[in-house]
């Protein structure tokens, strides 16, 4: 029999291992989500990430070994974001008849999201550097990376605040919009697209489709309106 | 299924090549999710071809983010002293903006004689 080091090393260069590390650590996740009764602090995402995290550690894989084997599973947000189209569509009628409030919604929740981030660090004395990548936190990574780029901001920060952000955001919509006892599902799955893009969607499919679908729509209004909102005002701000 | 993942790839693409054709700011998926939702408007019969697989892809979203969370962990450091600060901003500002978001969503349908729909 081989040891098992001889066995490790062939696979710790194989994408094998870490692709299943990932898909076993989310499907862990899930069960314990769905154990917790789907309660918004038991994150799916959340438990896979520090199981994977704690894996990567104790084994000593350096992050770009273990995307080597996730980047399969990262590349699908692409496809995926295209397939939100589908809910979309089927949501036409409804969206239409939400024209008014789902633009009014849009703009007071971007702005809302972009100019609160910006007040609280800047009054709690965060740097320039930092403070560009928080002003697009809200928008899809892609995007808000783009927008930091531009301004001389830097990328991997910017993912770590978009990403930490749609975690905020998937964690804390249910509890708050059930405090704030508004009970309509297109208004909850907006608001929470606008200000938790992708990971406040995928928790808004969990809990309704018709928030879901919403808040598809406002993650990709956003993506548009951030683009546009966020170097304005970074531009007060210096 | 692979007819739905050849669409939804071609409109990926086709996302991408527009968004850099043209330059503009948002990134290609979204683009292409924009040129799907308009096919759709023009051919309706495509949806039910696409659902299925789209169904499978968005009931498991989450799990699509879960490489860039872990890559998320290894940079916290680099907030180093500002960690604070930035966490505290972050999570007061996304709790705003949902209650916001959601606040105006609800007062905008009632002005607007919209109401709830069931």
């Amino acid at each position: 029999m081989r040891d098992f080091a001889e066995i490790w090393s062939y696979l710790a260069g194989t994408p094998l291992i870490w692709l299943t590390a990932t898909l076993v650590a989310y499907a862990l996740g899930d069960a314990a989500a769905r154990l917790a009764g789907r309660a918004a602090a038991v994150n799916p995402v959340l438990i896979a990430v520090a199981l994977l995290a704690a894996l990567l550690w104790v084994s000593d894989t350096p992050y770009p070994v273990y995307f080597e084997g996730a980047q399969f599973v990262h590349f699908l947000l692409g496809p995926a974001t295209v397939a939100l189209a589908i809910p979309l569509h089927a949501a036409l009628p409804e969206l239409r008849r939400a024209a008014l409030p789902v633009l009014a919604a849009l703009f007071a929740g971007s702005l809302t999201a972009i100019a609160s981030a910006l007040g609280i660090a800047l009054a709690l004395g965060v740097g320039s550097e930092t403070l560009i990548a928080l002003a697009p936190k809200s928008t899809t990574a892609p995007v808000a990376i783009g927008i930091a780029e531009t301004l001389g901001g830097s990328p991997t920060l910017t993912a770590v605040l978009v990403i930490a952000t749609g975690l905020f955001g998937a964690v804390m919509a249910t509890p708050l919009l059930n405090a704030l006892r508004i009970r309509d599902w297109r208004a909850r799955g907006l608001a929470v697209g606008v200000a938790a893009h992708g990971l406040g969607t995928a928790r808004a499919f969990q809990v309704h489709p018709q928030a879901g679908s919403f808040a598809g729509l406002g993650m990709g209004l956003n993506a548009v309106l951030t683009a546009l909102l966020a170097p304005l005002a970074l531009g007060l701000i210096r | 299924m692979i007819h739905a993942i050849a669409t939804l790839l071609v409109f990926q693409l086709a996302g991408e090549v527009a968004g850099r054709a043209l330059a503009l700011p948002v990134p290609g998926p979204v683009l292409g999710l924009a040129l799907l939702f308009a096919a759709l408007a023009l051919l309706p019969r495509m949806a039910g071809m696409l659902a299925p697989t789209a169904g499978v892809l968005l009931a498991h979203l989450s799990l699509l983010f879960v490489p860039a969370g872990v890559g998320v962990v290894g940079h916290l450091d680099r907030l180093g002293a500002e960690a604070g600060p930035v966490v505290l901003a972050l999570a007061l500002s996304t709790a705003l903006a949902i209650a916001v978001g959601a606040g105006v969503f609800v007062a905008v349908a009632r002005l607007t004689g919209g109401g709830r729909d069931a």
